[in-house]
């Protein structure tokens, strides 16, 4: 392989036929600090922004061990049968002493290999078990090439509200026999799943039990959307239909009850937010009019990306003219 | 006092053919071998026949390939097996190879009350260290479950499980953790038995005394006789106080060895043979917790697969401590010591905590993580103590200077060569089989199969029906996968670390060597990722977790995908990641098949930039060969310095970033 042919410009066609290779190349630019790599990183996402988005993006998070991985890789098999592209999205935590990482989760999901499933996994590297600013990136690309899109992240707080961030359906995975749930409920992390799944419910008295507190723990509050909790067990493909059947069902009420597209908008706020914060910090965001601005930013012009990025070059350049005149 | 009677002595073999390795028992024999311990290929372990797709390239190379009764009366052709004592080592398809065995013997004539033999059936120590695990941990307990209850009222002689605490040092338990784990998998074996309900109160006890273990015997072999005897008193303690048996026979602690692999170098492998002794010696000296059957490694296993002439002078090891040194003549030479009392006490005692420990989470099953995370820190404190230089090997990391050795120069000509035409051979031998055999019975034993399966009715007779009637291993296999589901076990790695535990010398090269990586990744553009993942079905993963770990621990981003992946899926991720490199580890000697496949799928996809490193028991011949076909680098056993081989991976990963 030649060095010209691997620097070959993104073709937006070959992303959209779903050429994996092409995507990983996306993704890697995407994830790349060079400057000029960032410059046409940017150019690609304000290629995409004008583009519909297609995809289902589907959060499935949860403590360790409950077995995230393997249900995901129940619901890849699947999407790939019904003929859908899936984009996966695993995330794992970053070691703080060297910053490095072990991305294990895809070693537990089965990827069927002709289908068009592309899996990619990210070290949270700053986010305590959440979102990498790469991971979300990578999201908001992968969401104009898929049908649907899995994200997996390791529950510990912080990324349950990151996954609300980002997905237009969270499931939270528990298992029975753990002390999560009354942990969950205290953290108010309740609040943010739409579907609950209790996994590793061979054990039926347990699972039971299970089902019965965390509906407990739901039933208090009223709700357009009645979060269901569902017995499953990933390992015997147990009630894993109905699990999908109430992803699809969340995606249907989202879309009927006009809410989707208001979600949708409110998350690239969210995201151009914290992307302006992280280019041009709270000044730069306030000279932006704040998060009203860039919602209005955005609504008239979607494709900011390049104008943010010229945005920052010319504030580092008066931050170099003052410190050099000082 | 009257001498005491041998060990069986045997010989961990089985290559290529049921009739190469047919030929090689009888020889093993006529040389005054006592018993057969037969090592079966990793298909066949994993259950599947040797024409599907995974089994490419692994096919007779650990072991013999059994497919069906066929292989199976062709393995013991000429050899009776009434009179014959014969180990198996097959774990997640065990109940399947003993019901070949039992119905071959009934082709044989002879009738399968009398026969005599183990099989390993041990599906704890798969899922810790060995890999060659299919199913969850429920249907695996309900199938060993099963050999038990059917053993015990039809093969009384037979030893149905053997709990092995082998593998776990081999993964890196400290001899404590070796006694402690194995215990915890005993219990869970025999809760299983009891709780299903298919034995009364005195059939229990006699299941009970059927439960016998395979054990590891490391250079520490004062140690490890204190081992034994603290793992022989806790035996007889459990066996009493949770199981009620009141007979002390059916209490005792019986089990066979095999003395550590693990610590045979490939650096002047001549250095083995001592090493070897003394291992041996850690198991026999003592009468009351002697070995009831041994088996030694050969001198030479470091470098590849052994030589029958390899394997005769391990067997002449035992002969010469069975019929030349005056051990078998004395009782208990340690009774009475108070030192090795004080040690076995302290094993005990540290043992005993452990497995109350594993029982507070619940149990074995669901202590698995822990375990496993303990294993891995285990071991990855050797590997560090080795670095480091605390832990001697000798030729390794001291003494290293050596004059040429007659034995061995480096070549491939020290070790034994499987033929690569052995894999036709026996796939154009299975459809013949296949294509001669009355389908319509197997269609009807394999519906038999799949019934006892979710009734819960013993596998046993099930199995021994499609075994007369020309079911395959892999038919076996699927048809229990359906039902069952299939299991992935866990790695261990996450929460294990070298770091905070250096100091020194290796302390001061990892953190030089995380600036490196830093500054690495500030070229690339973004952080080290690389791929470690096993091809192929060998499940030996202590190796790719420690280079997993180590990588992490040195600030690469590490994708780890474990064991049993195809050229297929080890290509996908390495396109999807986004990889920088993909380091491969493969001990099955199947490397010159899965490497070239890999490497050529890499550049279909437009991928052959990206650098692929190897580690493995990889002959220096091979390692050229694989080196021709594109291996940026070959990692071999006596490569042990940790930082110095992912100093050399950065290397690699830098050149290729610099020149794309």
């Amino acid at each position: 392989m030649t060095a010209t042919t691997r620097r070959r410009p993104l073709e937006i066609s070959a992303l959209l036929r779903f050429e994996r290779q092409a995507i990983a190349a996306a993704v890697n630019l995407l994830e790349d600090r060079r400057p000029e790599r960032q410059e046409q990183a940017r150019a690609l996402l304000d290629e995409l922004a004008v583009l519909p988005v297609p995809a289902h993006v589907v959060g499935i998070t949860g403590p360790p061990g409950v077995g995230k991985s393997s249900l995901i890789s129940r619901l890849i098999a699947r999407a790939a049968q019904a003929g859908k592209r899936v984009g996966v999205v695993a995330v794992d935590p970053s070691s703080k002493v060297s910053g490095g990482a072990l991305l294990g989760d895809r070693g537990r999901m089965h990827v069927p290999p002709h289908a068009p499933v592309f899996v990619r996994s990210f070290a949270a590297r700053d986010r305590l078990g959440g979102l990498s600013r790469e991971a979300f990136s990578a999201v908001f690309l992968l969401r104009h090439l898929c049908d649907v899109i899995l994200i997996e992240t390791v529950g510990v707080g912080q990324s349950e509200t990151d996954i609300a961030h980002i997905a237009d359906t969270v499931v939270l995975v528990v298992q029975p026999f753990s002390g999560d749930l009354l942990q969950f409920i205290k953290a108010g992390v309740m609040e943010v799943p739409d579907i609950l799944a209790v996994n590793k419910a061979d054990d039926t008295t347990l699972a039971r039990k299970a089902v019965a507190e965390v509906t407990a723990a739901l039933s208090l509050e009223r709700r357009s959307w009645a979060r269901p909790v569902l017995a499953v067990s990933a390992t015997t493909d147990l009630h894993i239909d109905a699990l999908d059947a109430a992803i699809a069902a969340h995606y249907h009420h989202l879309r009927t009850a006009h809410v989707l597209d208001t979600r949708r908008a409110e998350q690239m706020v969210e995201w151009v937010v914290s992307e302006v914060m992280y280019e041009l910090g709270r000044v730069g965001l306030a000279a932006l009019g704040g998060s009203t601005g860039i919602h209005t930013l955005l609504e008239r012009q979607p494709a900011t990306w390049g104008a943010l990025r010229r945005l920052a070059a010319l504030v580092q350049r008066v931050e170099y003219r003052v410190t050099g005149e000082l | 006092m009257k001498k005491d009677a041998p060990w069986v002595m045997r010989t961990y073999s089985g290559h290529s053919t049921a009739r190469a390795s047919n030929e090689l028992y009888r020889l093993n024999l006529s040389k005054g071998q006592t018993g057969l311990s037969v090592a079966f290929d990793l298909p066949t372990q994993t259950g599947y026949d040797s024409d599907h797709p995974i089994a490419r390239g692994e096919v007779g190379k650990v072991g013999v390939p059994v497919c069906h009764i066929g292989d199976m009366e062709m393995l013991f052709a000429g050899i009776p097996l009434g009179q014959m004592n014969t180990s198996m080592t097959i774990n997640a398809t065990a109940a399947w190879l003993l019901a070949l065995y039992i119905a071959t013997a009934e082709r044989q004539g002879v009738d399968p009350k009398g026969l005599q033999g183990t099989t390993q059936n041990d599906i704890i120590k798969e899922y810790l260290s060995r890999g060659t695990y299919i199913f969850p941990p429920e249907p695996s307990l309900r199938l060993i479950s099963d050999t038990i209850t059917y053993t015990v009222a039809h093969i009384p002689k037979w030893n149905p499980v053997n709990v092995c605490s082998y593998h776990l040092q081999e993964a890196g338990a400290t001899p404590v953790q070796e006694v402690a784990y194995a215990l915890c998998s005993a219990i869970a074996i025999l809760d299983t038995v009891r709780a299903s309900g298919q034995l009364g109160e005195a059939e229990f006890a006699e299941a009970v005394g059927r439960i016998s273990f395979f054990v590891n015997s490391g250079i520490r072999f004062i140690e490890e006789v204190c081992k034994l005897r603290a793992f022989s008193q806790l035996w007889d303690e459990l066996t009493r106080d949770r199981y009620g048996v009141t007979d002390p026979k059916l209490r005792r602690f019986r089990y066979g060895v095999q003395v550590n692999s693990l610590n045979l170098t490939e650096a002047q492998p001549e250095n083995n043979i001592p090493r070897i002794v003394l291992e041996a010696l850690g198991v026999t000296l003592s009468k009351n917790v002697r070995c009831r059957a041994m088996q030694l490694p050969a001198w030479n296993e470091a470098l590849g697969l052994p030589r029958p002439w390899d394997q005769q002078w391990s067997l002449r090891i035992q002969q010469i401590l069975a019929y030349e040194t005056d051990i078998l003549e004395y009782e208990d030479i340690f009774d009475g010591s108070r030192v090795i009392e004080a040690k076995t006490d302290e094993i005990k005692r540290a043992a005993w905590a452990e497995v109350e420990r594993v029982m507070e989470f619940g149990g074995v099953i669901a202590a698995l993580d822990y375990i496993k995370e303990q294993l891995v820190a285990s071991h990855t404190e050797r590997v560090r103590r080795i670095n480091t230089g605390e832990q001697i090997i000798v030729g390794v990391n001291k003494f290293t200077e050596t004059a040429p050795s007659p034995l061995y120069t480096g070549d491939s000509s020290a070790i034994l060569k499987v033929d690569e035409a052995a894999e036709r051979e026996q796939i154009a031998r299975l459809r013949a089989f296949r294509a001669q055999r009355n389908q319509a019975e197997v269609t009807a034993a394999l519906a038999a199969l799949r019934e006892a399966a979710v009734s819960g009715a013993n596998i046993m007779p099930a199995s021994i029906r499609c075994a007369h009637a020309g079911v395959t291993t892999g038919e076996w296999g699927q048809t229990l996968r359906e039902v069952f589901g299939e299991f992935r076990a866990p790695t261990g790695i996450r929460g294990v670390t070298v770091a905070s535990r250096n100091e020194g010398p290796v302390a001061t090269q990892l953190e030089a060597l995380r600036a490196r990586v830093r500054r690495v990744a500030d070229t690339l553009g973004r952080p080290l990722k690389v791929l470690i993942g096993k091809p192929g079905l060998d499940g030996h993963s202590n190796g790719a977790e420690q280079i997993a770990v180590w990588c992490r621990d040195a600030g690469m981003e590490v994708v780890y995908e474990g064991i049993r992946l195809t050229p297929e899926q080890i290509i996908n991720s390495a396109r999807d990641e986004g990889v920088h490199l993909v380091g491969l580890s493969i001990l099955s000697g199947s490397h010159l098949r899965l490497v070239p496949e890999i490497l050529a799928g890499l550049r279909d996809e437009g991928l052959g930039h990206i650098p692929v490193v190897v580690g493995g028991i990889i002959p220096e011949d091979d390692a050229e060969q694989l080196r021709r076909a594109g291996v940026a680098r070959v990692y071999t056993p006596k490569d042990f310095e940790m930082v110095r081989i992912l100093s050399d991976m950065v290397d690699v990963a830098e050149t290729v970033a610099e020149h794309a």
